[in-house]
């Protein structure tokens, strides 16, 4: 990790609101912040965890950095190979073009992700060819090195998707990640879709491949355990804003936030001497579309006091690199 | 109307092949199973010889990875394998008032299947959105279950009893304002409810086996754990036999008293929970868990892997499934018979020549 230089991805204010439309003239009668003002850093060489409940945001947030659809607000600070740093939000198309070979992604559903009409060949040379690799001899030498890379076999190449498992699969959709020499990898829950034994195996790879090739991770996940194992620092995000921001030894043995505490019990453990039901979370997640007054969290909050549902915290420093949005962080 | 169903008197007939655990009479005895499904590439032996045994009021953790063949489990209980899937042997043992019931001599559209489903063998499904239908109210849908299966001198319990019951069931699953929550269409529900509301309707004829098929895999971890908080209560509350199947270790340790460790279609192992997560015999059991990321171990370090992928269907090893990916398997022997699963201890069964000797007839 790199901490004197800047760091290599700098989110500042990030918003992305979707309007509701309604009636016939499809006015628009309101918004969902499905993120609402985001910000943090990721450093070169390190992987940040970012994890949060189904319609958290987590996954608009990945999409605003790779500008798969645009953010309404803040900025995307990117320090670019030649060391500028550039703001990705107002780029057009055309500058935008040149950066997108730093910034690649992997995607959760290894069935979904790959063309199955293309050969492995066609579907890891796809990135290649659209930046300039135009000789085909030349793009098989690529993804040859690209298959060894990720441990699959360079013969596989003229074969189709469907011959492969899910594992392999997967493993052939970050070979296309890694196409274009990235330096930054955002990972949309790589490994949910996969068994545990083959789970197992693809996060040894991705550790493996981020200390060859140093490589930045975003890697955006719902199951805390694999983002415990893989994170040097996890973001925890809540009705689309952070929660808490913390070095994940720290976050995992005493975390700032009520909700990163909940959320921390919530999962079952794989020994049955230890069951628990206390602490349960009450209560569900509250519509991006209709927030609660205060902090979003108040509703289900056991510590919730009056402050608490009038003014919204904000995300402060409780501790040298500890974040949470509370106002009674790191008292309970 | 007379009963169709075979009537195999008891006691309970010896146990087939293998031999099953000594005890009271379980509930339901599923004894060699084997559902193939037959297709132009080839036969995929989906259920090769399975074998287990739920007894009143425990509860079953199955577990194992996609493709070990644990859904088309649950489907050959209720009788609802599709072609060109087919039971093509074993026998699925059904306690019902007394009588042992063989459920793979039932035909699947008889009354005597459609009698059981429901009312005795309910079933959580894994994707309550795809299980409601959305253009009926869910309280219509189980007004219509209590309906279906609760008489009362012969004619069904009223409308009004069987909603006054649906609202009950709903205060009970913990809805919120069920008088309201009865009357919605399932689309209106979020992924909690709507698995709470299914929860209710699995509930609603008092079964006395539930079978939940990975009820918590498509929502979220804390709406996860009010599920199985939830399940826990009411398993405590009727002592109704549940058999829980998930690809999820974290789960079946807190959900399961006793738990079956698949494979391919088979067992590779079956124990009380605490030795299973404790004290693995089968290699694959104890690849299992060490493969998983703990929350106290050490962090961004190589996980030990299980070695290889899980074969393709169609090209099944010979001998144990498991040795071509096992880190004990003894050269010559254990690619060339097939393990049975045998009673290794007390309350333990593992199919495994580490354990013991005894191999499939070839």
């Amino acid at each position: 990790m790199t901490e004197a230089s800047a760091p290599l991805l700098d989110v500042r204010g990030l918003r992305k609101y979707f309007p509701i439309a309604k009636g016939l003239m499809r006015r628009v009668t309101g918004h969902v912040r499905a993120v609402d003002d985001v910000s943090f850093t990721v450093n070169e060489g390190e992987t940040l965890g970012l994890v949060g409940e189904s319609g958290c945001g987590k996954t608009t947030v990945s999409r605003c950095i790779l500008r798969a659809i645009d953010p309404t607000g803040g900025q995307v600070l990117y320090r670019t190979r030649d060391d500028r740093v550039v703001d990705l939000v107002p780029m057009s198309r055309q500058d935008l073009a040149p950066l997108r070979k730093e910034i690649q992604m992997i995607f959760q559903d290894p069935f979904g992700s790959l063309n199955p009409r293309m050969t492995l060949l066609d579907n890891v040379g796809e990135p290649l060819l659209v930046n300039g690799v135009r000789r085909r001899s030349e793009r098989m030498d690529r993804v040859a090195e690209l298959l060894r890379l990720v441990g699959l076999r360079p013969e596989f190449m003229h074969r189709f998707p469907h011959a492969f498992s899910g594992g392999q699969r997967q493993r052939i959709g970050i070979a296309r990640a890694l196409a274009t020499n990235p330096r930054l990898v955002v990972a949309d829950e790589p490994v949910s879709a996969l068994d545990v034994s083959v789970q197992a195996q693809v996060l040894n790879l991705l550790l493996e491949l981020q200390g060859r090739l140093g490589l930045t991770f975003l890697f955006v996940a719902h199951d805390l355990s694999v983002v415990r194992h893989i994170s040097d620092r996890v973001a925890v995000m809540y009705v689309g804003q952070l929660v808490e921001l913390s070095p994940t030894a720290a976050i995992f043995a005493s975390p700032l936030h009520p909700y990163t505490a909940a959320l921390l019990r919530a999962v079952p453990v794989p020994d049955p001497r230890v069951r628990n039901d206390d602490g349960i979370l009450r209560g569900e997640v509250p519509s991006p579309a209709a927030v609660p007054s205060g902090c979003y969290f108040h509703p289900r909050c056991r510590f919730a006091q009056d402050r608490c549902r009038q003014e919204a915290p904000a995300l402060r420093e409780i501790a040298p690199g500890r974040f949470a949005r509370c106002h009674f962080a790191g008292q309970f | 109307m007379p009963p169709t169903h075979t009537v195999i008197n008891p006691p309970l007939p010896a146990a087939i092949n293998p031999p099953l655990l000594a005890g009271p009479d379980p509930l339901l005895r599923v004894s060699g199973l084997r559902v193939s499904f037959k297709m132009d590439e080839g036969t995929v032996r989906a259920v090769d010889g399975l074998s287990f045994d739920v007894f009143p009021g425990q509860v079953v953790g199955i577990v194992g990875e996609s493709g070990c063949g644990k859904s088309v489990t649950v489907k050959a209980i209720l009788q609802l394998i599709d072609p060109p899937g087919r039971i093509t042997g074993g026998q699925i043992l059904y306690l019902q008032d007394n009588r042992i019931v063989d459920l793979t001599r039932q035909p699947a559209r008889g009354s005597a299947m459609r009698a059981l489903r429901g009312a005795e063998i309910a079933l959580i499904p894994q994707e309550p959105m795809a299980a409601f239908s959305p253009v009926h109210t869910v309280g219509d849908q189980i007004i219509e279950a209590i309906r279906l299966h609760e008489k009362t001198n012969g004619r069904p319990v009223s409308r009004h009893d069987a909603r006054g019951r649906t609202i009950e069931l709903f205060r009970d699953v913990g809805i919120s304002m069920p008088e309201q929550r009865v009357d919605a269409y399932s689309w209106q529900l979020s992924g909690g409810l709507r698995q709470r509301a299914m929860i209710a309707m699995a509930l609603s004829c008092r079964p006395r086996l539930l079978i939940a098929d990975e009820p918590t895999t498509a929502i979220d971890v804390t709406t996860q754990a009010q599920i199985l908080a939830l399940l826990r209560d009411l398993q405590r509350k009727y002592a109704t036999a549940i058999i829980f199947i998930t690809h999820d270790l974290g789960v079946i340790a807190q959900m399961a008293n006793h738990v079956v460790v698949m494979y391919l279609g088979r067992v590779m192992e079956e124990g009380p929970v605490d030795e299973i997560f404790h004290a693995p015999k089968h290699p694959y059991t104890q690849a299992l868990l060490r493969s998983m990321p703990s929350m106290q171990g050490e962090t961004r370090v190589a996980l030990p892997v299980i070695s290889g992928t899980l074969p393709h269907p169609f090209n099944r090893p010979a001998g144990c499934p498991f040795h071509p990916r096992c880190p004990d398997a003894i050269t010559d022997r254990c690619s060339a018979r097939v393990p049975v699963a045998r009673q290794v201890e007390a309350n333990r069964i593992v199919s495994c020549f580490l354990y013991h000797d005894e191999a499939e007839a070839p």
